[in-house]
């Protein structure tokens, strides 16, 4: 009984960590700036084998996963300078763009880095409780989602670049007439973005194999969270992934991981039928 | 397209050029080329184990062609990417049999692939080759298969993991036609030797966290863990379950002889994990260690040599010997002399022939251990395991055309 409730403890803060980090860099692209990003995969895949390449060349884990967030930023910088600048408010031509970014990531990676890279040892061990064994590593992960949750929300609401991001996705012209620089609001959005997807694959590079298509297994979990978070991203995200985690950790205990993975695509169904705008669309139908 | 593709239409180019030379040298070597098609994944999730065995069919085709050809033609390989990807198997296997009339295909790694492309091949009588390891049972008049199948690694494996470990054995398995039907294997034969099945899950290609699935396996308590995955989202298992210390010794027939996780993982991640495998890189014998030199000199910077690349190398000096043996490329003929019983060649592991009644191929097995500090250790060998299952059944190419795919459950019928 103990060990059950223990061990559906860990399977859904586990699971909610997997689904807060997955969405969190596509929900700050999309629920800001309105472009669906669908190279977030590969800004994950970068921060992960920075991570990995760096740690390799002797830099201590958690310098490494910052370098690998803060490359994936600079890349996002770059990337949105160049192309999704061009594209705002053409949103179809935004979903080709990145789509194609994704692609040529993706396959660039697998040209000059090679189909595999040796991966990194899960730090900090294991601990028993109850019959079980856990790994500690996957404790903090949890942690650190809810502390990246609540750095967004202070980033936001708090300090003076979030009023102004905010006052961009708002009324765009309106805030270029109060004298806010919205392209560069814009392109630190999309920076941030990215550095948050590649913290997450900082984050999951000790745990998973390195593989230049190592993006894809976030996106099933990043768009699934971010479409049953609904209009207001971030706000949404944390309700979705708790929903989100509690049914697919439930089933998963109960029937595997292929009824889990059933299960969570069925209560997407569910909460888009009953809640067309999310979640959050649902919680802020009071407040307007 | 991609630089890949350059570089295959510059070695087509040399090619031609070099067999125009020849031409002008020798005109016994006028003939037309033979035509090889080539359906591999150089890209996408299977890129990781598919690469080597693109090297190895290149390696035996430039020595194949270095010491005059096939039939004294020199050998024109044609591959095309399909980017692990489904689809792109049947795009490019009816572009080989209708734009460039290939004589013969080789490839695929997935099972799923292959059951894709293989109706394609039916249809049109094209001779094909599958040069991988897979669930067995195959039965099909214009199909020859050089990989292991279950009755040659798990009737070797499971037996001598039960005896060494103990008989509880928990099974996960690729949910797709690979994992469901080796799992029934591993059931029948845990069953046979007296053992019971605690647990088996089938696990989507798409997971790539495993939490739940250790947990499940912590509760069952398994003397062994079958791990039957596959695919760059599902190795991730390896070190999650060793970051939760699972600690229970696991066994496959597709773990290490593949995708060399041995060497892609920090140790202890495979600890105690054991493989039968045709080859892989590590088996010092004078045939291996002759062909690590060659394909090292050719593909310095390969990362692993590994059982599909031994696959796929004899293919190509299976098929030489069998369109030598029928003096033609008629596909008719060469299948002939293939069901004649003494078609063979001495590859990396040794001879290894093809069955003429299922179209499979006898091997060396070995059975490889990891230890904890990833370096590997061969406790048994065995050698000339035949793939009877098939012929046992009842599948006889060789007097009569099949084109099914049978498993334990659903043998032929008689």
């Amino acid at each position: 009984m103990l060990a059950t409730g223990i061990g559906f403890a860990y399977q859904f803060a586990d699971s909610f960590a997997f689904l807060i980090l997955s969405s969190i860099g596509l929900a700050v692209i999309f629920g800001m700036m309105g472009v669906i990003n669908l190279a977030h995969g590969e800004f994950i895949m970068c921060g992960a084998y920075v991570t990995v390449l760096s740690a390799r060349a002797g830099l201590p884990l958690p310098l490494a996963m910052v370098l690998g967030a803060a490359v994936a930023g600079a890349i996002g910088i770059l990337i949105e300078f160049l192309v999704i600048r061009r594209l705002y408010s053409r949103l179809f031509d935004s979903i080709v763009a990145t789509w194609a970014i994704s692609v040529i990531a993706t396959q660039g990676m697998l040209i000059v880095v090679g189909p595999s890279l040796e991966g990194l040892k899960t730090p900090f061990g294991s601990f028993e409780l109850a019959g079980l064994t856990f790994s500690w590593y996957r404790i903090l992960l949890p942690v650190v989602a809810l502390a990246i949750l609540a750095s967004l929300y202070l980033l936001f609401v708090k300090t003076p670049f979030g009023v102004r991001a905010r006052a961009t996705i708002q009324k765009p012209e309106m805030a270029r007439a109060l004298g806010v620089n919205t392209d560069r609001v814009y392109s630190l959005t999309f920076g941030l973005g990215a550095a948050l997807a590649g913290l997450t694959g900082a984050l999951y590079a000790p745990t998973m194999t390195t593989v230049p298509t190592m993006g894809s297994a976030f996106i099933v979990q990043a768009f699934v969270t971010v479409v049953v978070g609904g209009t207001d991203v971030l706000l949404g995200a944390a309700p979705a992934a708790t929903v989100l985690a509690f049914i697919q950790s439930l089933l998963t205990a109960s029937n595997g991981q292929l009824i889990g993975q059933v299960g969570l695509l069925l209560t997407v169904i569910v909460v888009v039928r009953l809640m067309p705008k999310g979640i959050s669309g649902w919680m802020l139908k009071g407040s307007e | 397209m991609t630089p890949n593709t350059l570089v295959h239409s510059l070695v087509a180019a040399s090619v031609a050029v070099a067999a125009s030379v020849a031409v002008s040298l020798s005109p016994a070597l006028a003939a037309d080329p033979v035509k090889i098609g080539l359906l591999e994944d150089q890209s996408g999730n299977f890129a990781i184990a598919v690469i080597p065995k693109i090297q190895a069919t290149q390696l035996a085709i430039e020595e194949i062609n270095a010491k005059g050809g096939i039939l004294g033609r020199p050998v024109r390989l044609t591959h095309y990417d399909t980017q692990s990807d489904n689809t792109r198997f049947q795009e490019f296997a009816r572009r080989l049999i209708q734009q460039d009339k290939v004589d013969v295909i080789f490839g695929a790694f997935s099972s799923a692939s292959r059951e894709a492309i293989r109706p394609i091949m039916d249809r049109a009588k094209q001779l094909y080759f599958y040069n991988n390891q897979y669930e067995g049972g195959v039965c099909d008049s214009n199909v020859f298969v050089t990989g292991a199948v279950p009755e040659q690694q798990f009737s070797t494996l499971i037996p001598w993991l039960m005896e060494k470990y103990g008989k509880k054995v928990y099974t996960i398995a690729a949910d797709y036609n690979f994992g469901q039907i080796s799992a029934e294997w591993v059931r029948n034969i845990v069953k046979k030797g007296g053992g019971s099945m605690v647990g088996e899950e089938f696990i989507p290609l798409s997971v790539s966290q495993f939490s739940q699935t250790i947990q499940n396996i912590q509760k069952a308590k398994p003397d062994v863990l079958i791990t039957l995955l596959v695919g760059a989202n599902q190795a991730s298992f390896y070190e999650q379950q060793a970051a939760a210390n699972l600690n229970i010794p696991m066994g496959s027939s597709v773990n290490v002889g593949q995708a060399y996780e041995h060497k892609r993982f920090k140790p202890p991640a495979l600890k105690n994990m054991y493989v039968t495998a045709n080859y892989i890189e590590e088996i010092e014998s004078p045939a291996s260690n002759d062909f690590k030199k060659r394909f090292r000199a050719k593909f310095p910077d390969a990362p692993y040599i590994n059982q599909e690349a031994a696959n796929a190398y004899n293919v190509v000096y299976l098929y030489k010997a069998a369109a030598e043996k029928a003096k033609s490329t008629d596909m008719k003929a060469v299948r002939k002399a293939l069901e004649s019983g003494d078609i063979c060649t001495d590859g990396p592991s040794g001879k290894v022939c093809i069955d003429p009644k299922s179209h499979h191929q006898s091997h060396t097995i070995y059975l490889v251990k990891v230890n904890a500090d990833h370096s590997v250790t061969i406790p048994k060998v065995w050698n000339d395991i035949k793939p009877y299952w098939l012929g046992e059944a009842g599948c006889d190419l060789s007097k009569k055309d099949d084109t099914s795919q049978y498993t334990p459950s659903s043998p032929p019928k008689k």
